[in-house]
């Protein structure tokens, strides 16, 4: 209910951020949205030594699209910046089908994307599509920024590559090789549930054929599963009930998930496979997925 | 009626619709709950809880607690026992820790508490606190409470060899076994009820403030009965009950979640009398969900005496109940499994058996709770899906399965299979009311016609019928303590008054209500009637708001009030008409001379003569009280119906439309009546679709926060259709109200599990348990077959 | 402004790090010293005494603290309170403004929108929110926009009709 004390700082410059970070112990956290972070510490699951809030740190709440064509989202850019954009609606149908579908409409509003993946939750929506859609996390610290691609950003269950002085002050979606199309969607009982299983779903065609394509799995083990082989049945060819049914069988196949409370493991792997199937059969993620979706 | 009588709905009377008085302060967000009160000099309390279901405790350390800055006290179980406060009497007759001493019974029981100058401060040295536990092998349902081996858990109780809490029985036997040797089909069905919890959004909590100066203690605290607390707390405290004041400030839901008496209330008033100064203690949604007063957690076998036409010979139920680790449950003490026996109380049935078993489990105690109506939420459930069972099982359409085994209209007053009388109701009508709504005749043809296309739509339908206005006191009680209920009505001299009653509204809007029945008595505009609940220093003794019993008891009581006051009224308007009683006649607002009608005064005109113009030998003042004792329980009857339809290959299901007739007798105020109906149907579709608390093998609790316990939102919640148009008022109520706040929650979750067993109709599924996830469908569709969501979950191995 | 707190013989007390922060609180401005960890609910409901803004969970589900902070809503419990320095934060006290009521706090009077009032104040913020952003919204719009707000009470069915009734009256006023 209430967190444990910490050092509390908010710097107004990126350098100054990362030179906080650089100097500031062992258990130094960045704040952005809080959405995760915050209610871990109210239950005392994450008790860090300081906070760095980069709340007030101008410039980093943008989302655009580059003159090559790659999606560049700030670090404080909120999950409802993504759900009201027009322009993920016409470019990005994975990301726009998976916006609405983060938490509820409070939480949202302060989330961001960028922090949502750095959280490394494996039940996250965004770390999916990112990693459908070969995302990369660009990282900055004092000694320069990286390029991470999200299939290496996230090594276990909120666990990630960044070095403690390092923060990730940008997601970055590749140009699109064709036409993009696919969606997300998430089985879950009721809007704000976690996801019993979510599955992202980004393909590019060009002409009839699948130019490239990613499918990756939200809460059907330790962290998000990238189904490679999967995706690697549908690339390079035309998009057909039978390579769909391929895509969606290999899948599930993919999927390492537990019988628990939210249902068996055979059910949950089932699931992928619907979802997957689902969501090529309809084309830009309008595919009905579960009680919580809304209809475009 | 004359011309000069008022207009009724004008001035507030029953059947209007008046907004509600408490709105004006709850929109501005002026309310006043507990945790909104700040008293000089307040500490703060938080509760260190266990993180095992059951264990013994093998030492505490708190010396690093009390060394936190800012912390006055830590108690634990050990202190407590120094001071006989340890253990606490129930309100059914057994005891429950306070803080744990020799064992945890269950993962969240309340192990030691500190008070410090801030909650943050006081959840930093729970933190702080050091217990080694011995884990002990785990309970979580009642088969594994009575394997061979079983550990005992209550061992604290002298004279307790196993985990069974009671056996009880009630109704025919012989005449139920003859019913079942001259059955052409016997149904059966078994099923589990699962473990829900109220979860009003408020949590609980208590501010306890004892004066030294004054040794008076007064404690705020969240609860529904600020009069059975106060006889607790004098029992537990032993301090003189004059000495204690309760104060209920306004609540923010209770459900049933606010009436047992929690380690957190008796743990802030010792503070409180140990350091001088006012506790507050306010839970957390964790511990409300994890330790509180859960609900249901009940499993039935039943069985059905059927005629080959479909006519019911008998019934036949055993039930087990899984009270966690103390039998705590508020509710009538002479029936140990609530009113479970009022099961087929609208169908003529002829015999009727039932066995009932409670068992200890390493889990919160509790069972009656959450609209519950003492257990009538399982009686009605069990019922409507024994009856849906019973018509697949013989082939018959739902609906003239239920119609021909009704009991008819002219039947009443009719004794139930189990022992009640009912005496009123309109159950055919209902039925066609709702049939015709939901369009029924057209929704089979076309369920039949998307069968074929391979989509499944289904039509649940539930009825329920049930005993509101615990109770009359030959059989009613609660350690001891009659059911009645009270109110006093002050009027003053300019004609305006002040209502106090016994009763504690929740959102229910007595505030509102109450002003409405005296309006409707002596004319007085309810606007001029204020209405004060909770405090019990100035409320009439009273058994609190639950199980619906406000309207038909301290309901009935407000009536009785306004009664004896007009009485009196009508002597002062004899007096100041100058002539004899005989010769006035009353309408709305006004005594007139029979004989020369416009010759009257108005009831604010009697007011203030009985303070400035009494007759010689009359009592000044017009203020008197009413205790009402209710000669029978009231019965208001309902009829559910939903249709849905089920994705085959997810499970998923979606409501495509509700409608409910509810016949709750006269409705004081329509619009307040349809809001109670809408929130219980909403807490009938949570219980059906998402909403349950849970345990794994190794005994943790499942659902202990929002995360896992799953309320809808205004997303996923369906919307209703409400029909009022059967009203049958009740025989012996005085304003022939009958209750409605739990109607919609005992009688909703079963049209919602029918329907989706509707939808499933070919598959030979008959059951599946609540909450009707999309895995468990699915499981049904894929593998045809049952299933059940008894603990423990599943898990991979 | 005196704070007296007791004096328990310890240093360690007096040595708690506070921040000081400045904001707007319902137009109001305000100076605040406060610790870091502080949650802005608590802020709100202890430092300023506005207790209208309720905490019901303890996992950011319920929305019963929902606030608007520069204009957008937010879970109140789930936000440090140093978090608003610099920031105008509006609560439901600040609803009604210079007129008696909010045609927010009418609608749901009128509707019947609400029965213990728990919840209400979270639903009337947020639902500020949505009619700022959508003066004409549709009953799907406003379910949407309200699912993060739970209610025990009511069924919602009222909420929305609430919500729709301010909506039309805010129409007809601007």
């Amino acid at each position: 209910m209430f967190p444990p004390r910490f050092a509390y700082e908010a710097p107004h410059s990126l350098d100054e951020a990362i030179s906080l970070l650089h100097g500031g112990g062992d258990y130094v956290k960045v704040l952005a949205g809080g959405q995760s972070l915050v209610p871990l510490m109210k239950l005392r699951f994450a008790s860090p030594d300081m906070l760095v809030d980069i709340n007030n740190v101008p410039g980093l709440d943008y989302h655009r699209t580059d003159a090559d064509g790659s999606l560049h989202i700030g670090a404080l850019c909120r999950h409802a910046d993504l759900e009201h954009s027009e322009l993920l609606a016409g470019t990005q149908p994975t990301m726009a089908s998976a916006a609405p579908k983060i938490a509820d409409p409070l939480v949202r509003n302060r989330g961001t994307l960028v922090g949502s993946l750095c959280h490394a939750d494996p039940q996250g929506d965004w770390a999916s599509v990112m990693t459908a859609l070969g995302g990369t996390v660009i990282a900055q610290g004092p000694r320069g920024k990286r390029a991470i691609p999200l299939a290496e950003f996230v090594t276990g269950p909120f666990q990630n590559v960044l070095e403690p002085d390092e923060i990730a002050i940008e997601a970055v979606v590749p140009p699109a090789k064709g036409t993009r199309a696919g969606g997300y969607l998430k089985l879950e009982r009721r809007v704000g549930d976690f996801a019993t299983v979510g599955v992202a779903v980004a393909i590019e065609t060009s002409g009839d054929t699948v130019a490239r394509a990613g499918i990756a799995l939200t809460g059907v083990g330790g962290s998000t599963i990238n189904a490679t082989e999967a995706a690697a049945a549908l690339a390079g060819k035309p998009l057909t009930a039978e390579t769909i049914a391929a895509a969606a069988e290999l899948a599930a196949a993919a999927a390492q998930p537990k019988t628990d409370h939210r249902g068996s493991a055979e059910y949950k792997r089932h699931m992928v496979s619907v979802f997957v199937k689902r969501i090529l059969s309809a084309g830009n993620g309008t595919a009905a997925g579960t009680s919580t979706e809304r209809a475009a | 009626m004359t011309s000069q009588a008022l207009d009724e709905i004008k001035i507030g009377g029953l059947g209007s619709s008046r907004k509600r008085v408490e709105d004006d302060r709850f929109i501005r967000g002026r309310g006043n709950y507990t945790d909104d009160i700040v008293l000089p000099g307040m500490l703060h309390m938080e509760i260190l809880r266990s993180p095992l279901p059951h264990a013994r405790i093998k030492s505490i350390d708190a010396s690093k607690a009390w060394e936190i800055p800012g912390v006055h006290l830590v108690l634990t179980g050990e202190m407590m026992a120094t001071r006989n406060l340890a253990w606490m009497p129930t309100l059914s007759y057994d005891t429950q820790a306070v803080l744990a001493t020799d064992k945890v019974r269950f993962q969240g029981q309340e192990v030691a508490c500190v008070i410090a100058d801030d909650p943050y401060i006081a959840k930093d040295a729970c933190e702080a606190i050091e217990v080694d536990y011995e884990p002990l092998p785990v309970i979580v349902n009642p088969w594994q409470a009575t394997a061979d081996g079983a550990p005992v858990i209550r061992d604290d109780k002298v004279n307790q060899a196993d985990n069974v809490v009671y056996n009880w029985e009630v109704g025919d036997r012989a005449g139920t076994d003859r019913a079942f040797e001259q059955a052409d089909v016997i149904s059966k069905l078994e099923l589990h009820y699962p473990r829900s919890h109220p979860s009003p959004i408020e949590c609980c909590g208590s501010i306890a403030d004892f004066n030294r100066a004054t040794s008076k203690l007064t404690v705020y605290m969240t609860t529904q009965a600020p009069h059975i607390i106060r006889a607790a707390v004098a029992m537990v405290a032993e301090l003189p009950e004059q000495m204690i004041r309760i104060i209920s400030p306004d609540i923010g839901g209770g459900f049933g979640n606010k009436v047992p008496v929690y380690p957190g209330y008796v743990c802030s008033i010792l503070a409180s009398i140990l350091l001088e100064r006012p506790v507050k203690w306010i839970e957390d949604k964790t511990g409300n969900l994890i330790s509180t007063g859960f609900a249901r957690d009940i499993y039935l076998k039943g069985e059905m005496a059927l005629r080959r036409d479909g006519k019911i010979l008998g019934v036949r139920m055993h039930t087990d109940a899984d009270h966690g680790a103390f039998f705590s449950d508020a509710q009538p003490s002479k029936f140990k499994i609530g009113l479970m026996h009022s099961a087929f109380a609208a169908y003529d049935i002829p015999a009727a058996h039932l066995t009932a078993r409670g068992l200890y489990t390493n889990k919160a105690p509790g069972g009656v709770a959450y609209r519950c109506s003492f257990r009538v939420t399982e009686a009605m459930f069990f019922q409507e899906r024994m009856v849906q069972a019973a018509a697949d099982d013989l082939g018959m359409d739902q609906a003239a399965f239920r119609r021909m085994n009704f009991v008819r209209d002219d039947d009443f007053p009719h004794r139930t299979p189990f022992g009640f009388l009912t005496d009123s109701g309109q159950y055919a009508k209902c039925l066609d009311v709702g049939l015709k709504a939901i369009d029924y005749e057209n929704f089979r043809e076309e369920q039949a016609a998307a069968r074929q296309r391979g989509r499944l739509l289904g039509l649940g339908i539930s009825t329920m019928t049930e005993p509101l206005g615990a109770g009359n006191s030959r059989e009613y009680d609660i350690l001891g303590i009659k059911m009645f209920d009270s109110a006093e009505l002050k009027v003053h001299m300019t004609g305006k008054a002040i209502l106090r009653t016994g009763a504690k509204t929740q959102g229910q809007g007595h505030e509102t209500t109450w002003a409405q029945i005296v309006a409707h008595e002596l004319g007085i505009p309810a606007d001029d009637v204020v209405v004060e609940e909770g405090d019990t220093d100035t409320a009439p003794f009273g058994m609190g708001t639950y199980a619906s019993r406000s309207t038909p008891v301290a309901g009935a009581a407000v009536a009785m009030v306004s009664r004896k006051i007009r009485a009196k009224a009508r002597k002062l308007a004899a007096h100041l008409l100058e002539v004899s009683e005989e010769d006035v006649e009353w309408e709305l607002g006004r005594f007139y001379v029979r004989s020369s009608p416009g010759r009257g005064v108005t009831i604010q005109e009697c007011a203030m003569a009985a303070y400035s113009n009494m007759p010689d030998g009359m009592e000044p003042g017009l203020e008197n009280t009413a205790y009402y004792d209710p000669p029978n329980l009231t019965w208001p009857f309902a009829v559910y119906i939903v249709t849905v339809e089920v994705d085959p290959e997810t499970g998923v299901w979606d409501v495509l439309k509700m409608v409910a007739v509810d016949d709750c007798g006269v409705r004081i105020n329509p619009m307040i009546v349809e809001g109670q109906i809408m929130g219980g149907l909403t807490e009938a579709y949570a219980m059906s679709s998402m909403q349950f608390i849970t345990f794994d093998a190794d005994g943790n609790c499942v659902g202990s926060n929002y995360m896992d316990y799953l309320l809808p939102t205004a997303w996923e919640t369906p919307g209703y259709e409400l029909h009022s148009e059967v009203v049958t008022p009740c025989p012996h109520h005085p304003i022939g109200a009958k209750g409605i706040g739990e109607c919609a929650a005992v009688g909703g979750p079963a049209a919602f599990v029918n329907a989706v067993i509707d939808a499933l109709t070919g598959t030979g599924v008959r059951n599946i348990d609540m909450p009707v996830l999309p895995d468990r469908v699915w499981e049904a569709i894929t593998y045809r077959r049952d299933v059940s969501g008894a603990p423990p979950v599943r898990q991979d191995e | 402004m005196t704070i007296v707190y007791d004096d328990l013989g310890d240093e360690a007390a007096s040595e708690v790090p506070v921040r000081k922060i400045r904001f707007t609180i319902n137009g109001k401005k305000k100076v605040a010293e406060i610790e870091p960890r502080l949650l802005l609910a608590d802020l709100i409901r202890r430092g300023l005494g506005l207790t209208g803004t309720h905490r019901g969970c303890d996992t950011t589900n319920c929305g019963a603290c929902t606030v608007l902070v520069d204009g957008k809503a937010i879970k109140s419990c789930t936000m440090l309170a140093v978090q608003v320095d610099g920031r105008e934060v509006e609560t439901v006290e600040g609803l009604a403004g210079q007129s008696e009521l909010h045609p927010i706090q009418e609608g749901f009077k009128q509707e019947h929108g609400l029965q213990c009032g728990f919840c209400t104040p979270g639903m009337m913020m947020a639902t500020k929110a949505l009619l700022d952003r959508n003066p004409d919204p549709t009953e799907e719009d406003v379910r949407w926009a309200l699912s993060g707000n739970l209610c025990r009470c009511t069924g919602y069915q009222n909420i929305v009709k609430s919500v729709l009734w301010a909506a039309e009256k805010l129409r007809a006023e601007a």
